[in-house]
């Protein structure tokens, strides 16, 4: 992992300093609300409905022990004992309040964290393949690239005001598993003459007008990397729509001006950038590489965990769904759902986030992973220590075997807790994943991505969902809309509305209807969802979900 | 003809806590039932300003639709309702708090 040099320290204790400040002036009234509210979204920091939340930046997804332990400790002491996990790698606080934050930014950096440009019209923090440096399918690990782009990004003075946010996502497979066609930037490693470069995708993005990003360039070279990034942002920058917010993303100057034409500017202007880069980035990237090197995988038996396989149902099917093949011999990727039925999707209490914590120090060469579905990762475990990390798991509820299942629901915070939201998210999830889970259907249902927002901004990637819900305020009343057939992965696609909304209390029993319909229409049980989907398409799915629209008009 | 105005109540976010708060006629309660009824438009609108230039105490302040029924006092939308609640997944904020003067 990339561990802090003197610079870094000393960057975020003077930006800490700078913001206590700014805080202690706030509130002794020298600084109006107007003037204060940029400056503490500049450091994460949110007015929710009921309270502050506060945004910390989890790097590409990747932590450590030390630092999740950290988080418990501030959940605990200044929150209310938990914590939330997002769909762009951060970890929410919904609690805080204004006079600890400055405590709680340098309590995150005494374990080299920050909550630095998780909000703002910025380059926001950059994410990546949750199984990054882990993955069998993997041509290298995104996370020095990564690094390298977080360490450009951040405070970079060309990019501190620009027309909107900026989102970019990483990912060293071509399995996409960072959503990166729903980034303004998504980075996808492809090899070309066995060399390791990146197809570059454009102006993406979900939101109320979601785009599948476009290709700019089907192979970069890894050296042109930054000064590639820079040209895009910088054209944008220029560009951009100022003139209203809700065109300023780079996926609508995209599809205003057309990809040729961005590729043109961004062309012409990577010539001029080029030559301002020293190779100062390269040698950097060269020592990001160092730290992110791969932990020593030892050869051991495996015997333990083949004989609790055979003789442990309850293990042998949480094996079945939460394991993914590791590029080691005798190693497995854990994905811990923090989803059991009925909880809030994303959220972990204190005592998870120690139990995490030890697990990963003990077993798994002190390495944790958030990913954008919100769950958690232990990157590296010898299959021989599955038993033993399952039976720990279960004294935390930890072990839920539901990972890409129904019930591994993406769920944003919606009207529960953000301003920003026009209907509730967490009890749709909570409901849909209860009444499933009743049915003792979902193992049966197999891979299914059920996502939902709670308004047009789309956290919840309702988008890509291979079922999206909307939640959305009709004549004051909570009303959600449905979309079918969305992909988040290098097939990305925007998913089709089904029809109108429904209210509430019809939602789950809709649900309900369409997946029975999924169950009757699919050749058998290897077709998953989106593959019946794709196959039959929209038209006997809406039959299940308005059956009354059938009758009326029979 | 314009719409005739109906009943309002003055909110706003606590500046230090973050929390929801409503407008007495004295200062600020956290619970709504406490709250200064503005049964009149140019009294809420000079109440209005009032709140907000009160500017190292309180934070965003509008004035919000209520119900008044004899003399309970209730939300009209349903993002009122969490406000004056809380969230719906755990037993936080304002349903798990006792009544409290702010100011």
């Amino acid at each position: 992992m990339y561990t802090y040099n003197e610079f870094d320290k000393s960057f975020i204790q003077t930006r800490n300093a700078q913001f206590r400040g700014q805080v202690e002036r706030r509130i002794d009234g020298s600084l109006t609300e107007d003037e204060f509210k940029p400056l503490r979204l500049m450091n994460g920091l949110y007015l929710q409905l009921h309270a502050y939340m506060l945004r910390v930046a989890i790097p590409y997804g990747t932590l450590n022990g030390g630092q999740m332990r950290q988080l418990a400790f501030i959940a605990d002491k200044w929150d209310k004992g938990y914590g939330h996990f997002t769909t762009r790698q951060n970890i929410q606080f919904n609690w805080p309040e204004l006079k600890d934050v400055p405590d709680i930014l340098d309590a995150l950096a005494e374990v080299e964290m920050h909550a630095i440009q998780t909000s703002g019209n910025t380059i926001r923090n950059v994410t990546a393949d949750h199984f990054a440096g882990a993955a069998a399918d993997e041509i290298a690990d995104p996370r020095p690239v990564a690094e390298l782009i977080r360490q450009w990004s951040t405070d970079h003075p060309e990019f501190q005001f620009m027309p909107r946010k900026f989102k970019v996502a990483v990912t060293g497979s071509t399995n996409d598993r960072a959503v990166t066609r729903a980034h303004d930037i998504g980075l996808r490693m492809v090899k070309k003459d066995g060399v390791a470069g990146f197809e570059v995708i454009v102006g993406g993005g979900l939101g109320r007008t979601p785009m599948i990003g476009k290709v700019i360039t089907n192979f970069l070279p890894q050296e042109d990397l930054l000064p590639y990034l820079e040209s895009i942002v910088s054209v944008w920058n220029q560009i951009g729509r100022r003139d209203n917010k809700y065109k300023a993303r780079i996926k609508i100057t995209v599809h205003e001006h057309g990809i040729e034409e961005i590729r043109r500017l961004v062309d012409e202007r990577f010539s001029i950038v080029k030559g301002t880069f020293s190779g100062i980035d390269q040698q950097r990237l060269a020592e990001y590489e160092k730290q992110f090197a791969a932990p020593e995988f030892t050869a051991k038996s495996d015997a333990g965990f083949k004989d609790a396989y055979h003789n442990d149902p309850v293990f042998r099917a949480w094996c079945d769904t939460n394991l993914a093949a590791h590029k080691a011999d005798g190693y497995s990727i854990v994905s811990i759902s923090i989803k059991k039925h009925g909880q809030t999707p994303g959220d972990a209490t204190s005592d998870q986030m120690r139990l995490m914590a030890d697990l990963a120090e003990q077993y798994g060469h002190n390495e944790l992973r958030i990913s954008h579905e919100q769950n958690v990762i232990l990157p590296h475990v010898h299959k021989s220590d599955l038993p033993a990390i399952h039976a720990a798991l279960k004294t935390q509820d930890l072990a839920t075997a539901n990972i890409g299942l129904i019930s591994d629901i993406i769920a944003c915070p919606g009207m529960d807790y953000c301003a920003l939201a026009t209907a509730r998210s967490i009890p749709v999830a909570q409901e849909i994943a209860t009444r499933f889970e009743d049915l003792k259907l979902e193992h049966e249902i197999g891979n299914l991505k059920i996502k939902i927002s709670g308004c047009i901004n789309a956290c919840g990637h309702h988008h890509v969902g291979h079922i999206g819900i909307l939640g959305l305020d009709r004549a004051g009343v909570e009303n959600y809309q449905v979309t079918l057939g969305g992909d988040h992965t290098e097939t990305a696609k925007v998913g089709d509305r089904a029809g109108p909304g429904f209210a509430a209390d019809e939602l789950v029993p809709a649900i309900e209807r369409l997946v029975d319909a999924y169950l009757e229409l699919r050749t058998g049980k290897d077709e998953e969802f989106i593959e019946t989907y794709r196959r039959i398409g929209l038209a006997p799915f809406k039959v299940a979900l308005y059956p009354e629209a059938q009758a009326d008009a029979a | 003809m314009s719409k005739p105005f109906t009943p309002k109540v003055v909110t706003a976010n606590d500046l230090l806590k973050g929390d929801v708060i409503y407008q007495t006629i004295s200062g600020w309660c956290r619970d709504l039932a406490d709250a200064e009824i503005l049964r009149d438009e140019a009294h809420a609108d000079l109440r209005l300003i009032e709140g907000s230039q009160q500017i190292s105490e309180v934070v965003g302040v509008y004035l919000m639709d209520v119900t008044v029924y004899g003399s309970a006092l209730t939300t009209t939308h349903f993002r009122e309702e969490f406000r004056a609640t809380g969230p719906s997944n755990y037993a936080h904020g304002k349903q798990s708090e006792h009544k409290q003067e702010v100011v």
